[in-house]
């Protein structure tokens, strides 16, 4: 009896499963523009799959015979797992971009370009964000969100300092002073944390400083340059020379940004993205003011997602209306609403700001007028990586900066000439 | 005539009728019957039972599995370590380009230096396993269960969880260990951002991890040294340490290079805790890439594959070297009674 009962499951399974495979199959096949199409799309943060969902199901509405399947990756694998789908010919048919991976995916025709579409509007959103996802003279990415850095800041521990709060006004030596007096080893706090995260931290001071990460041609590296050399010292001055940060030991072993939303840190450089990370955090006052001004000015990095096409997908018009989509007016507002990132929309960045009040988010939109493009070339990711593994042994103290500016410099610079 | 003689046997049974738990008898019977009539007539044609066939034909779906999917990918790494890859694939011939840059790439004296000093720390859970399995076979009672299983705990945990406990562990300001080591006035180090530190604060964790698999295998091998012995020594004056180095590692001698043997091969292939209790962005790593970590960062980092397997098979050979230098070396030690 249990041996029928078990020939019956597996009957059962079995029709089931070719069941699954014919009704995916006629699916897949309805490939034109009149029957029912499924597409997929990649993404990779959790925090916005409901915003993203809101925009499918709006999307589906209009279009009743085009279904969107979100594919979530988390963030760490997303990456590994994209290359070697689109190497398989097997990838999302839109999927998230972002400025360090466009080069290398446009270069080697991955994508399809979205100049020349019927209805294809780059003007909604901003200039330096078109820019880096245009390559060759062709635009690939419809621009999603943009992030730009800011002086987040503890207000509970700089009243407990004494210590005005940052303004607009600051400049470097402002934040040295304050994080001099913040800090206080017997509580365990510290008055900034300084890693060597690059777009967080590094590239704003190099920016702020007059300095520069890649030349305009792409060709090679400014990291031996004296100003890209006084941005970094700054940033790691705070470790070694003033002792008011972590080490890069400290921040390894605990995250800076969770010693900041746990109040042992009282100033740190981070992105709008993690605002909705401090506005959860129990107990943290936060709030957050303009990057300070460097030697050369005001200036902080802009990044930000674009969606894209997959070049070998079978759905190129469905999933280009779903692009042009993502790239409008409805989409970015049900973004903004979210409140998890700044849509790239322009004028939308207002109902992002009202999202989180108790922050002055606007501080974030505010310097767009001095943003600066995150430094890519036709391949960033090998020498962000090296340029990663090479920072590491400078903030442990195990290279100094001179000696290490100069081996970051060798290995972009070959990593560059790759193309 | 026997299948005929089955068939009408069930047939006329009379718990066939109409019933289908019955015809789902007869027709497995059925099917015995004509299996034993194909067994007869190869029996009958070759004089001999012809068992290796069915031999055959049983180990044929794990046969094919394995190789479909370890002998033939091997196969293709071999190939695919002589090409070299497109970030999209497609390979070109590139002859010993691949071998020729993994074997002067800077990063690999230190490497293989840590893959090495991991597998030797690592076989320190030999000695500490018997020592357990010693201990654990003086236990009589229910408790036996309950200890194996204490000691087991580590052995089917998913690396991954055992890495995130262990690091927050070994955190640098908030970590027990350190908490417990301030309390005797230690200041510990950042265990696992300290490049000094790392490999060793691992090779810990690998030997937790497998102290209790090591330590059911030398359960076993204890339970099969026969009592007898131990009765013959006492008789001739032995004492507990004279019996254990004279009866007990011998006899266990078997059991502990079948140990070392596989100790040495997982601890040569140590990738996982680099990457999840270090991670990629950290300025130990430097100090604590073992080869397999080399391995990950050339195929999923920069998707160079062909030299990944070009890694793959230089690590692969070394592997089968020193097994057989191990398998060399053991007719010396190992007795099998």
């Amino acid at each position: 009896m249990t041996r029928k009962l078990s020939a019956l499951l597996c009957a059962a399974a079995l029709v089931a499963a070719a069941s699954a495979c014919s009704s995916s199959t006629s699916a897949a096949g309805g490939g034109d523009a009149t029957g029912p199409v499924t597409l997929t799309y990649g993404i990779w943060d959790p925090n916005q799959k409901p915003a993203m969902q809101q925009i499918v199901t709006a999307f589906e509405k209009l279009h009743p015979n085009i279904t969107v399947d979100i594919e979530l990756t988390p963030n760490a694998d997303y990456w590994q797992k994209l290359q070697t789908e689109a190497a398989s010919g097997t990838a999302p048919d839109v999927f998230w971009m972002s400025t360090t991976r466009i080069g290398l995916y446009a270069g080697q025709g991955q994508l399809l370009p979205l100049s020349g579409r019927p209805g294809f509007e780059s003007s909604p959103f901003p200039a330096s964000l078109n820019g880096i996802y245009t390559v060759g003279g062709k635009q690939y990415g419809m621009p999603k969100d943009y992030d730009t850095i800011g002086l987040w800041y503890n207000k509970k521990l700089f009243d407990a300092a004494g210590v005005a709060y940052p303004t607009a006004a600051w400049t470097w030596q402002d934040v040295i002073d304050a994080s001099k007096k913040l800090t206080d080893p017997a509580k365990g706090t510290w008055g900034i944390a300084s890693p060597d995260w690059t777009q967080e931290n590094l590239y704003n001071d190099i920016f702020q400083a007059g300095g520069w990460v890649v030349s305009p041609d792409k060709k090679s590296s400014g990291f031996t340059d004296a100003k890209t050399l006084s941005g970094m010292q700054y940033a790691l001055d705070f470790i070694t020379k003033y002792k008011t940060s972590p080490t890069a030991q400290q921040m390894t072993d605990t995250d800076p940004s969770q010693l900041f939303a746990s109040g042992k840190v009282a100033m740190f450089t981070d992105g709008d993205w993690d605002a909705l990370t401090y506005k959860n955090a129990p107990g943290l006052q936060a709030d957050v003011a303009p990057l300070p001004a460097g030697p050369q000015g005001r200036a902080t990095v802009i990044n930000g997602l674009a969606n894209v096409i997959y070049a070998r997908t079978p759905h190129a018009d469905a999933a280009w209306e779903f692009v042009r989509f993502l790239g409008g007016q409805q989409a970015n507002a049900i973004q903004a609403a979210s409140g998890a990132v700044i849509p790239a929309y322009h004028g939308l960045g207002d109902a992002w700001v009202k999202s989180m009040p108790q922050f002055h988010l606007q501080t974030f939109v505010d310097q767009l007028d001095h943003a600066v493009p995150y430094p890519v070339s036709a391949n960033t990711g090998p020498w962000a990586t090296a340029d990663q593994t090479i920072l590491d042994q400078i903030w442990a103290g195990k290279l100094s900066l001179n000696a290490g500016a100069q081996q970051l410099k060798s290995t972009t610079d070959a990593d560059l000439a790759k193309g | 005539m026997p299948v005929t003689r089955t068939v009408g046997a069930e047939a006329a049974s009379p718990s066939s009728a109409g019933s289908a738990a019955g015809s789902a008898v007869s027709v497995a019977a059925a099917r015995a019957g004509a299996r034993s009539r194909l067994a007869r007539r190869v029996v009958a044609r070759h004089g001999h039972p012809r068992e290796w066939v069915w031999g055959y034909l049983m180990v044929a779906p794990l046969a094919l599995g394995l190789a479909g999917f370890y002998l033939w990918p091997i196969v293709q790494s071999v190939y695919y370590s002589f090409t070299s890859w497109g970030a999209f694939g497609g390979q070109q011939w590139a002859g010993l380009a691949n071998y020729r840059a993994f074997l002067s790439d800077p990063q690999l004296p230190k490497a293989a230096w840590n893959t090495v000093l991991y597998s030797l720390l690592l076989l320190a859970s030999i000695p500490l396993s018997i020592v357990f399995a010693a201990l654990l076979n003086q236990v009589r009672g229910r408790s036996v269960g309950l200890y194996r299983t204490l000691y087991f705990i580590p052995v089917v945990s998913m690396p991954a969880a055992v890495a995130m406990v262990w690091r927050w562990l070994y955190n640098g300001d908030y970590g027990l260990i350190n908490y417990l080591l301030s309390l005797v006035g230690i200041h510990g180090p950042h265990w696992v951002s300290d490049g000094r530190f790392a490999v060793y604060a691992m090779a810990l964790v690998g030997i937790w991890s497998v102290v209790g698999y090591n330590m059911i295998i030398f359960a076993a091998g204890l339970k099969g040294i026969p009592r007898h012995y131990y009765e013959a020594a006492q008789l001739d004056g032995a004492g507990r340490v004279r019996q254990f180095f004279s009866i007990t590692l011998p006899l266990l001698s078997p059991s502990i290079f079948f140990v070392s043997v596989v100790t040495v091969i997982s601890g040569l292939q140590m990738f996982d805790y680099v990457l999840l209790m270090l991670g990629r962005s950290n300025p130990a790593l430097a100090d604590s890439k073992t080869i397999a970590y080399l391995f990950y960062e050339y195929v999923f980092l920069d998707h160079e594959q062909g030299m990944g397997c070009a890694i793959a098979v230089v690590l692969t050979v070394a592997l089968l070297l020193l097994t057989a230098v191990q398998f060399r070396v053991q007719k010396r030690w190992v007795h099998y009674a």
